[in-house]
């Protein structure tokens, strides 16, 4: 009995091949991008945790010396012995790899990945021979070291005991930082009594690694999210699709006298299996997007925040199994509502597939106060919104609420239109889009929440790479930038350049600490290069001419922002107070940034000796001008960039920077064009009652078609039009309380109408193209078919 | 943290006692090994002994506040070579690990601190004597000594004096640890006053009391079938004292060994059999913790009893080791230290 049930059941789709199709690979999409987007995530995220592990970094207060340079390594004997539980570290490059020297014995939670137990050797690696451990991605850059292979070591990173590190590095007796452990125990000295040149960095300051990388994950998972939702819709739609058609299948089953029961068992159990394929499917296809994706999200990263995370991906049980649990939890949501459905549907009852469209007006308005609700919490949140959490409800209340009220926005435009037409088939079309509409919601508001974020995140997008160009421009003024390699190549430098450019810019910093913030600060040569370039977004009077004169700093925004200074206020640096002059625009710049003048520099942080310069000279000298400088100093053209370049790399490195989201923007909208497609295929069967008429009133087959198809178009341009606006919110709210949260500035917003007239036309072609083949079928239809509406009138 | 682990298990004798570790039983190869008839030399022999795998500093106390309430004290310094050599910076093949801990009725407080030879965070001057982990240190003369240890949250600050003569185990300090003849240099000062306040997060109390410290070097103390020890080192009211260990061994047999020491400190040694040790009541975590102690020899039949039964030590490498109360043949306080129950 089961299995002739099963096989009555199967048989559908052996009819409609066409229909399981769209059944599995809209659900195998679904699970692929939610998939996707998890995999870059679960991937980037567990590659941080590598490096966090490995570097403990943000973890623990550190203290390292006010001027930024190396302590000897008595310091940390003497605060030892005074009662700090202090854990030295060293670190520096070799071979382009970030070798990171630590002490076992004192270092908090150990030194991460690294395992002596899986071929590690404490008494060599205590030894001064050393081991290092790095992944085989980084072990390739190290050949004559003895480095063994631990696949958790942060990317690009080598841990090596600190005395090992310190022999590689040429830092004998250096230490760069102390990690302070918590516990301290009882009557510790003071840190002034025993260590006086250093200072003490809280954990957790507002910029750190782990903070700046959850906002972009946050991104991420706003995009995951947004992904989950178009899924949902279109697994809704398939499943939707699936029962509607079969009503008369399951009549009969039951006319034939099957249980109930075993009918909705039997159905449940089938869609479990689909969707378990689809799911596998989707995984797949989600780790082919992952695939795709990773290295741009790898460069993004790196561009960014200057993370390492390795451009591979592993498959990671936490991402294929939410992958599944999103095909099989979509399913079973989407499916118990149907066969809720089933389950009350009278035994002999004629299968009604309007049904669910007639009961559509009772929801419509429950799904209007849901709207309204969410949409003034949007409203609310705009104005108290603050912190990432804050930002992220914002926008989905914003996108949750104005999905439900699309369906009821779209009715009332409709019926306006259908007021204002008079030819009778323009009534006739718009009374029937109107009927139509509760069927379409769904993958209207696909389309709809695919649109904005579109709109949403290129506004944001675009308005970024605008600001930040501007910004290069003002920063990077000079012709030609050097890097000497010790003090005796800047003094030739100078001496060379002098009388053959207009001005040397040393470019000079320190790193330390302003107002508990990690911050660099920068000694600026008085010239026009400062005074022409720079835009300030807050300043007082003449804020060059006081902070040239020593009397006076300028600072970014982002310190501006974390330590709630503004011009007026003032920073302590090595003892000496300065007022703030003016606040200039950062982007892209992780930590605090303080200028002053270049005397008042040399004389609080004597000990640095510019290395890097900015020349400014005719652009058309600088070819001559690298070559005699090499022949009469040394100093090789490879130490010399000039500014074209930089701009080219900074750039590539912003533009690298939003191709993931691009790539996931596009996506999403063909996702949301597949939904189109199967709720009209939906649609298309059920809708020929309704169409007859018409034919039997004297329009053609192919004149249904063409409105069909022109209606596509229309519900999708008016979903456009409400996308929009939506999207210039999201947009808004990226860039003004997303942003400032995680990266401690706020960029202007400018608009785009060329590029919101493109995403219009591509949401329209694939509305067109969605529609096209429904249009075609239904153009086709054969006469008798339509006739059979009226000898079959039920 | 697994370097620790490993470290710790190459580390302790308690650690090998406790977890078979082959090797510090086995082998000594490179590493000097004591000898009979030994020939000790002071000062120079307060201080370390780096062509020996290990040695310790271990000082215990019994204390007592003005209210009477019974206090236990430990300050220990341990020092385990990788390679039988000083060496210097971090490449010296020498570790250091201190353990610290006050032991109240009611409370039991450790901390611990490790430190790599060579750099300066950690060791041992003969002359001046200073023994010294971060800021731990034990330092004088050996007829006084400061010794100071702190922690999150306890703190302790000690004055000692010698009241009697430096005591040798076993044949004049070469005291024998198993019937395969592993042996150890081991000699103690039993005979220190120490007074002092405790910092504990009740307040400072003042205290005073006996303290014991004994010192003992190494290369291959455990023979490969003895798993952990039980030690004793019992203060009797008639100014008597004993030290006494069981070594237990994975046959079901144990080996012991004890030292008598008369009020004048005239030592008279006891080996295999002499002592008798056995466990008369276990604690929550099958800890023995009461103990009935023989020496039929000198008259000795005491139960020794724990003042407080959860002195565990919760180190890297965990044991016991706490104050006791003596009573039968014999009265009087001691500590016990047991190492393999883990």
């Amino acid at each position: 009995m089961t299995r002739a049930t099963l096989q009555a059941l199967l048989s559908h789709w052996w009819r409609n091949p066409l229909q399981l199709f769209t059944l599995l690979a809209g659900l195998a999409l679904a699970t692929a991008l939610w998939s996707g987007v998890q995999a870059v995530n679960a991937e980037a995220r567990a590659s941080y945790d590598a490096a966090a592990a490995t570097l403990g970094e943000g973890q623990y207060d550190r203290l390292v010396r006010r001027d930024g340079q190396p302590m000897p390594q008595e310091t940390y004997v003497a605060l030892r012995r005074a009662g700090w539980l202090v854990s030295p570290v060293v670190q520096g490059r070799l071979d382009g790899v970030r070798v990171v020297g630590v002490e076992p014995l004192t270092a908090p939670g150990g030194i991460g990945p690294v395992d002596p137990v899986q071929g590690g050797d404490i008494t060599e690696f205590l030894s001064g021979e050393g081991q290092l451990f790095a992944n085989a991605e980084t072990a390739l850059a190290l050949p004559d070291l003895n480095v063994i292979l631990t696949p958790e070591a942060a990317p690009g990173t080598a841990v090596t005991d600190i005395g090992v590190a310190q022999r590689l590095l040429g830092k004998l007796g250096q230490i760069d930082s102390l990690i302070v452990l918590p516990g301290q125990p009882k009557g510790r000295a003071d840190l002034a009594a025993v260590a006086p040149d250093l200072t003490l960095q809280p954990a957790q300051g507002g910029s750190d690694i782990g903070r700046l990388t959850d906002s972009f994950h946050l991104n991420l998972t706003a995009f995951g999210l947004l992904s989950f939702a178009v899924g949902i819709f279109i697994v809704n739609g398939a499943i939707g699709l699936a029962f509607e058609q079969r009503r008369p299948v399951v009549r009969t089953l039951r006319a034939l006298g099957l249980p109930l029961r075993n009918v909705v068992i039997l159905m449940g159990a089938e869609l479990m299996i689909f969707a378990l394929i689809a799911g596998v499917i989707g995984v797949a296809l989600g780790y082919g997007i992952a695939a795709l994706l990773l290295p741009d999200v790898a460069a993004t990263l790196r561009g960014l925040y200057g993370a390492d995370v390795s451009g591979t991906l592993q498959l990671r049980p936490s991402w294929w199994l939410s992958g599944l649990a999103i095909a099989l939890g979509g399913t079973a949501i989407a499916a118990s509502g149907a066969l809720y459905q089933i389950s009350k549907m009278p035994l002999l009852a004629a299968a009604q597939p309007r049904a669910l469209a007639m009961a559509a007006g009772r929801q419509a308005v429950v799904q209007g106060v849901f709207a309204a609700i969410l949409l003034c919490v949007a409203g609310v949140m705009m104005f108290t919104a603050n912190g990432l959490i804050g930002g992220f409800t914002l926008l989905a209340s914003l996108l949750i609420g104005a999905a439900l009220a699309l369906p009821l926005i779209l009715d009332r435009i409709l019926a306006a239109s259908s007021k204002i037409a008079t030819s009778v088939t323009a009534q006739w079309f718009w009374a029937d889009t109107r009927q139509q509409l509760p069927g379409l919601s769904l993958a209207l508001m696909a389309l709809l929440l695919a649109m904005s974020a579109n709109v949403g995140v290129s506004t944001m997008v675009s308005s970024f790479r605008l600001t930040f160009t501007d910004f290069l421009d003002q920063r990077l003024a000079s012709e030609l930038y050097i890097r000497t390699e010790n003090e005796a190549q800047s003094a030739a430098l100078v001496a060379f350049a002098t009388p053959r450019t207009d001005i040397i810019l040393p470019i000079q910093s320190a790193d330390t600490e302003v107002a508990g913030q990690p911050t660099e600060v920068y000694g600026a040569r008085d010239h026009a290069t400062y005074r022409d370039n720079w835009v300030f977004l807050q300043q007082a009077a003449g804020p060059w001419d006081s902070t040239f004169g020593g009397q006076t700093v300028l600072i970014n925004e982002q310190l501006s922002r974390r330590a709630g200074l503004n011009v007026g206020d003032a920073i302590v640096l090595q003892g000496t107070s300065f007022q703030i002059a003016g606040v200039y625009g950062d982007y892209g710049n992780p930590i605090g940034q303080a200028v002053i003048g270049e005397g008042v520099f040399a004389t609080l942080y004597p000990a640095i000796i510019p290395q890097n310069f900015g020349l400014r000279m005719d652009p058309v000298a600088v070819p001559d001008f690298l070559t005699d400088l090499e022949a009469t100093t040394g100093i090789r053209a490879t130490q010399a960039v000039n500014q074209a370049s930089i701009k080219a790399i900074s750039l590539s490195i912003f533009e690298r920077t939003f191709t993931v989201t691009t790539a996931l923007n596009i996506l999403t909208l063909a996702v949301a064009g597949f939904a189109i497609l199967m709720s009209l295929l939906t649609l298309a069967t059920m809708r020929i009652p309704q169409l007859a008429p018409a034919w039997a009133m004297g329009m053609t087959r192919s004149q249904i078609g063409r409105l069909e198809l022109v209606r596509a178009v229309m519900l999708a341009l008016l979903t456009a039009v409400v996308a929009l606006p939506l999207g210039l919110a999201l947009a808004w709210a990226l860039l003004a309380v997303v942003n400032v949260a995680a990266f401690g500035w706020q960029l202007p917003m400018y608009l785009f109408p060329m590029d919101y007239a493109r995403l219009g036309l591509f949401a329209l072609l694939a509305a067109a193209i969605a529609a096209l083949w429904p249009a075609r079928r239904l153009a086709r239809t054969p006469p008798a078919d339509l006739l059979k509406v009226f000898s079959n009138e039920r | 943290m697994n370097v620790k682990v490993f470290m710790l298990a190459l580390f302790l004798p308690i650690a090998a006692f406790a977890q078979g570790f082959a090797g510090l039983g086995t082998d000594a190869d490179g590493f000097s090994v004591p000898q009979p008839d030994p020939q000790f030399d002071f000062p120079t022999d307060h201080g370390a002994h780096p062509d020996y795998r290990i040695e310790w500093w271990y000082l215990t106390a019994n204390l007592t506040a003005a209210d009477g309430t019974p206090y236990g004290l430990q300050w220990t310094l341990f020092r385990s070579a990788l390679a039988p050599e000083a060496g210097e910076g971090w490449t010296a093949p020498q570790l250091w690990m201190g353990h610290a801990a006050v032991t109240t009725p009611d409370d039991h407080f450790v901390a611990e601190r490790l430190a790599r030879g060579g750099i300066g965070q950690a060791g041992v001057t003969a002359d001046p004597f200073e023994a010294w982990i971060d800021d731990w240190s034990l330092v004088g003369d050996w007829d006084t000594l400061r010794m100071t240890a702190s922690a999150p949250d306890f703190a302790y600050d000690m004055a000692l004096t010698a009241q009697g003569p430096l005591i040798f185990h076993g044949d004049d300090g070469y005291s024998v640890k198993s019937a395969a003849g592993q042996a150890s240099y081991y000699y103690s000062q039993p005979f220190f006053a120490i007074e002092g306040t405790l910092q504990l997060p009740e307040g400072d109390i003042a205290v005073t009391g006996n303290a014991w410290l004994d010192r003992e070097w190494s290369s291959q103390p455990l023979a490969d079938n003895q798993t952990g020890w039980d030690w004793f080192s019992l203060s009797f009211d008639d100014g008597n004292k004993m030290m006494g260990f069981r070594l237990q061994q994975t046959d079901g047999n144990n080996f012991t060994s004890a030292t008598w020491i008369t009020p004048d400190g005239v030592t008279t040694a006891y080996t295999d059999g002499a002592l008798t040790a056995t466990p008369l009541a276990l604690n929550d975590d099958d800890v023995p913790v009461r103990w009935r102690v023989e020496l039929p020899v000198r008259g000795v039949d005491v139960k020794v009893d724990a003042i407080n039964e959860d002195a565990w030590m919760t180190t890297s490498v965990p044991y016991w080791e706490g104050p006791v109360t003596v009573i039968g043949s014999h009265q009087g306080i001691g500590y016990l230290e047991m190492t393999g129950y883990e």
